[in-house]
């Protein structure tokens, strides 16, 4: 009876939430202007530029968008300095966005362009956002296809191609006045050149270059929730955040990835986030520290080891001037402790060789305006 | 089999129900717009800027074997 119960309420909230879906209206993103230094130093690497993002809005119906990202890469990584030689490169990477308002709902498409010496990357993505039961559950559906071209060093041309095909389901849902959840999945599938034509897989003590299978197929599973926690009469609001995410795709690899977020307004104008974020992997099935059989397929590709990092994380963010219903101008400035280790990647000599790990930090500094 | 098939009639009927607008009522939203006020303030996004987003998403994506389900875009390679 209890289940016949449940299941009318469900069966009631989908039925609910049909029933409510054309009473209401979707918003456009707000217009708003970015600019970002970030930095990533961590493992030898060391990798920074600038960023900027511009949206404005039109005719109440459309938004524009731009983006323009830069990566400065100086790599002086483990596997790099062990195989090959230090390597300087700089990425750049550009979007194109826009994004319309049919009655209920909120349509984007968007188009990216990244290029750096030897990848280019080109995307176009298709993402619907729908407002149902009164605006108290947002439903998601998107679509990206990729185009990737793989070049090496040295040799003219391009040595690969590879295909990416995205798809993406999310729900959040308005809990009570204070608590909303979500619930996002997406499916990814690959084919093409999917290896590195600079790693090494390392076979009965050799090295030789590394060979992957040219599919792959991942689904990730992620949901969260969200809430309030000020205590009533408190003038500074906080919020908690938990998350949780399960991937799993045909190479083989689990991964799990813990997030808890705590934010809280400290005084007028300032902002506190922190985060602390835990992930774990097993390795893929044709990895291999130094493998002791002939595969087809081998890589010692640490991305693909059994690994885990840690990492607390935290942003400050001050509004420098703000005029209600006109325009707010805020600085933010952000660090990321990571701390990764290896159990299936070792350096040093064979026969005393240890498990790889190292540190990384992860910063940003940002000035926004709303307007 | 038997069990759940009251069930996917009660369903049935309630999902008509909804979007049909007819006796039986569906369930209302009992959170009010006028009750949202907490839920939209900034203190409750994940990050107050866009862009670090994309850093963020970038870092874990090029050193760890799982990627997706983020709420970020992501391109390109920027590998190692």
């Amino acid at each position: 009876m209890a289940a016949i119960k449940n299941a009318a309420k469900v069966a009631g909230l989908v039925g609910g939430a049909i029933a409510a879906s054309s009473v209401q209206a979707v918003d456009l993103p707000e217009d708003r202007a970015e600019t970002m230094y970030h930095l990533y130093d961590g493992g030898g690497v060391i990798a920074q530029g600038p960023a900027v993002l511009v949206r404005k809005s039109m005719l109440d119906r459309v938004a524009l968008s731009g983006s323009w990202y830069v990566d400065a890469v100086s790599n002086a990584s483990i596997d790099v300095v062990t195989t090959a030689s230090k390597f300087k490169e700089t990425r750049n990477q550009g979007e194109l966005g826009l994004d319309y308002v049919v009655r209920d709902s909120l349509i984007h498409v968007g188009g990216s362009k990244s290029v750096e010496p030897d990848y280019q990357a080109s995307t176009l993505s298709v993402d619907l956002t729908q407002d149902v039961f009164g605006g108290m559950t947002t439903v998601l559906l998107g679509y990206s296809h990729a185009d990737d071209k793989v070049g090496e060093h040295g040799t003219p041309g391009w040595v690969g191609t590879a295909h990416h095909w995205q798809y993406r389901l999310g729900v959040t849902q308005i809990l009570t006045p204070r608590w909303t959840a979500s619930a996002n999945l997406e499916s990814i599938a690959d084919d093409g050149y999917l290896k590195s034509p600079y790693r090494l897989a390392r076979v009965f003590g050799s090295y030789i270059h590394e060979n992957a299978p040219t599919t792959r197929e991942s689904k990730a599973l992620k949901l969260s929730a969200t809430g309030d926690i000020t205590p009533e009469g408190a003038n500074n609001r906080r919020s908690l955040r938990a998350d949780y995410r399960y991937y799993w795709d045909t190479w083989g690899i689990h991964g799990h990835t813990l997030e808890l977020g705590y934010n809280r307004n400290l005084a007028p104008g300032w902002l506190l986030e922190t985060s602390v974020r835990y992930y774990r992997q097993n390795h893929a099935l044709f990895y291999s520290d130094n493998a002791s059989t002939q595969m087809l397929y081998v890589s010692r590709n640490r991305e693909l080891s059994t690994m885990h990092d840690f990492g607390p994380g935290a942003t400050v963010s001050y509004t420098l001037r703000s005029v209600p219903g006109r325009y707010d101008i805020k600085l933010s400035a952000s660090y990321q402790f990571i701390d990764f280790h290896y159990a299936d990647y070792t350096v040093g000599p064979v026969g005393s060789a240890k498990p790889y790990s190292y540190h990384a930090s992860v910063l940003n500094t940002v000035l926004s305006a709303t307007f | 089999m038997r069990r759940f098939r009251p069930l996917a009639i009660v369903a049935a009927a309630c999902v008509l129900a909804g979007a049909s607008g007819c006796a039986i009522k569906p369930i209302e939203p009992w959170v009010k717009p006028y009750e949202r006020e907490r839920l939209a303030d900034p203190v409750m996004k994940t990050s107050l800027n866009e862009l670090p987003g994309r850093q963020r998403d970038h870092v874990y994506t090029v050193r760890e074997g799982s990627r997706g389900a983020t709420g970020v875009q992501g391109g390109g390679c920027g590998c190692n």
